[in-house]
């Protein structure tokens, strides 16, 4: 562990601020919370916000999981899961019902998370309404007033032309039926875990600089019309590895002649379920 | 063939073994110690300094060494540094009419008290190559030294515009803080210290553009250069234990105001406006452009028609800062493969519910495990 820093790289007073924006976070459900974010030795865009959060969240007994695309091998998760071993010297893990804090970027686990673990976000761009009105003042406004109509009718413009929603990532939802807000490029499939979810989800935006939460048990409803209800992705096959049909799967291209490998992107919980199969067997 | 998907812990190390090397070049040369690119590259150093906002040759040296001559690279060393560095003091207000100066023109009167100094500068060079410097034995000839010194203050142009009232008095510096953008997230509409530590910080390339594009009708401003001047100045501090001042260092400044003609309103005479621009070391397309920017904002918060993106708040504020800018750029070379099936499923079902009855399904469904 390095002793040039404090840690968790960060200073405590940067660490207090970060958890008095958290703390607001968590008492307005899906309410984007200016902070003053700080330079990091990462780059802006490859996990600041997260970064940070996580960084005011350790103590020296939790056990830390990074993921990116749900793996525990993707360079970037690798790279910043060494960064808190190396500055925080805190217990990391691949396990996620080991993990008290996981990092996440673009997935939520498969496995149910359970009350008491923290699973932080990794967020680009945090202002759902930001690709239909550039300007953060009258963004701010839109939500002050909760005026999300232009939301509605991108959705709608979607099913009108193209007879469905054709948002499939970053897929918005609305938090404690107040506020909307982007869950971090997940893909729509993982937006059903973001409701009542025993544990508590944070997103950290460190460019953008604005932390926002979804407290355990929230109702999070992600947006659609009756006539065109919210749905998930699909597979018409399992994960060529597991056999899981209910997980979200990668498409590996293996071959250059159009071969193609479907498996499970967590890979932790890909990992567990061929364990079990290799013990049953 | 077959292709490796996720990369891993040992990949990245010996990617990381591998820049090292490269970093090196060849090692019959000899390697550069960053004293040299601090002497000899110094105007890139003061560009890291800038954009990496601090002051510290040596180590903006260092991160130019590290960073392969890559300025922004380097410039995010030196910020991931200074984020961590402990705030002991804020100094007083700079004192610029006291520089030191080692060059100062202004292009608005033929002779000014003090003089025109050219100093070291690039202009009225004749841009060729010299051969002399292809090796590293160039002789140099010694400039002449004038006969009087500089005077040690040097009055401010704009201060005598300003003694005839023909320009627009500048509002009194509030009492509080000023903002610091380092500290503070930033929430609009900003005021103008803030924009100018946005500024400052920002980078060259883009400050530079933007101010260029107020010259050619994106803006509305008509820039006179009233004085560019480069040179030191000391930093003071005043210790609240102490009740007195002391000089704790000195600083390389490029200070340049900016004169623009203003025609007159209902409230106000017709009169000369301002804009400012002040960075570290010797940086005059970089105080020039801020300048530029920092009145087109003003022109903005005064309630001119906005006539170009330099009088943007949020599209200059936000898109000024080339570390978060190449971040989160460069942050598109990271996987993205959960996103990426997404769009493929939306699109593949998309094609299914328009293709024909009998039509193939994408190539992409041919072929796979099953």
């Amino acid at each position: 562990m390095s002793s040039t820093y404090n840690f968790a790289y960060l200073d405590e007073q940067t660490k207090r601020m970060l958890r008095r924006a958290i703390l607001k976070a968590v008492a307005i459900p899906g309410y984007q919370v200016p902070f003053a974010s700080r330079d990091m030795p990462l780059p802006y865009g490859w996990g600041t916000g997260g970064i940070q959060v996580t960084a005011a969240l350790l103590g020296q007994d939790d056990v830390l999981k990074v993921i990116d695309q749900g793996a525990d091998d993707t360079t970037n998760a690798v790279s910043i899961r060494a960064f808190f071993a190396r500055t925080a010297g805190v217990a990391t893990t691949e396990r996620t019902a080991e993990a008290t804090v996981i990092q996440t970027r673009h997935r939520i686990p498969e496995r149910p998370l359970h009350a008491g673990q923290i699973l932080v976000f990794q967020v680009p761009i945090p202002e759902p309404l930001r690709f239909l009105e550039p300007r953060e003042r009258e963004t701010r406004r839109m939500h002050g007033l909760a005026d999300y109509g232009a939301m509605h009718v991108k959705l709608y413009e979607d099913v009108a032309r193209m007879g469905r929603i054709t948002t499939s990532f970053a897929y918005p939802v609305k938090v404690a039926g107040r506020y909307v807000m982007d869950p971090s490029p997940i893909p729509k499939f993982d937006n059903p875990k973001l409701h009542d979810c025993p544990a508590l989800q944070l997103f950290g935006a460190g460019r953008e600089k604005r932390v926002y939460a979804i407290p355990p048990h929230t109702t999070v409803e992600s947006l659609d019309f009756e006539d065109h209800p919210f749905e998930v992705q699909r597979w018409d096959r399992p994960c060529g590895l597991c056999g899981s049909t209910k997980s979200y799967l990668d498409e590996v291209v293996t071959d250059d002649r159009g071969g193609r490998l479907f498996c499970c992107s967590d890979t932790d919980f890909c990992r567990e379920r061929r364990d079990r199969m290799e013990a049953g067997r | 063939m077959y292709v490796a998907v996720k990369g891993g812990e040992r990949a990245i190390r010996n990617a990381h073994r591998w820049l090292a090397e490269e970093r090196r070049g060849d090692p019959d040369l000899p390697e550069l110690d960053p004293a040299q690119l601090r002497e000899q590259l110094a105007l890139g150093c003061d560009r890291v300094m800038n954009e990496g906002s601090l002051y510290d040759p040596d180590l903006a040296a260092l991160a130019l060494k590290q960073a392969r001559g890559d300025t922004v690279e380097a410039a995010f060393l030196l910020r991931a540094f200074r984020t961590t560095l402990p705030r002991l003091a804020a100094s007083v207000p700079v004192e610029t009419a006291g520089m030191r100066v080692t060059r100062r023109v202004s292009a608005t009167f033929k002779d000014i008290p003090g003089g025109q100094i050219l100093g070291p500068t690039f202009d009225y060079t004749h841009r060729l190559l010299d051969e002399t410097l292809a090796g590293t034995d160039a002789e140099i000839t010694p400039a002449a030294t004038a006969e009087q010194p500089v005077d040690p203050a040097v009055p401010r142009v704009m201060d005598i515009l300003d003694a005839d009232g023909m320009i627009q008095p500048e509002p009194a510096a509030g009492d509080g803080e000023p903002t610091d953008l380092t500290r503070e997230p930033l929430l609009f509409p900003v005021g103008r210290d803030a924009w100018l530590q946005n500024l400052a910080r920002g980078d060259e390339g883009f400050v530079f553009a933007l101010g260029y594009s107020t010259q050619r009708g994106f803006g509305s401003t008509h820039p006179f250069v009233g004085e560019l001047r480069v040179g030191t100045v000391d930093l003071v501090v005043e210790p609240e234990e102490l009740g007195f001042p002391i000089v704790i260092g000195e600083v390389e400044l490029t200070e340049c105001e900016m004169v623009n003609q203003f025609l007159g309103s209902k409230t106000e005479p017709p009169q000369f406006t301002r804009g400012y621009g002040l960075v570290f070391g010797h940086q005059e397309r970089k105080a020039m452009g801020m300048a530029l920017v920092d009145r087109a904002l003003r022109n903005a918060a005064d309630g001119q028609e906005r006539r170009g993106p330099a009088m943007d708040q949020e599209f200059v504020l936000y898109h000024s800062d080339n570390v978060q800018a190449s971040g989160f750029v460069e942050h598109l070379k990271l996987p993205h493969y959960v996103d990426f099936q997404g769009e493929l499923e939306t699109i593949r079902r998309m094609r299914e519910a328009a293709a024909p009855v009998d039509g193939a399904q994408g190539a992409g469904e041919e072929g796979g495990e099953r």
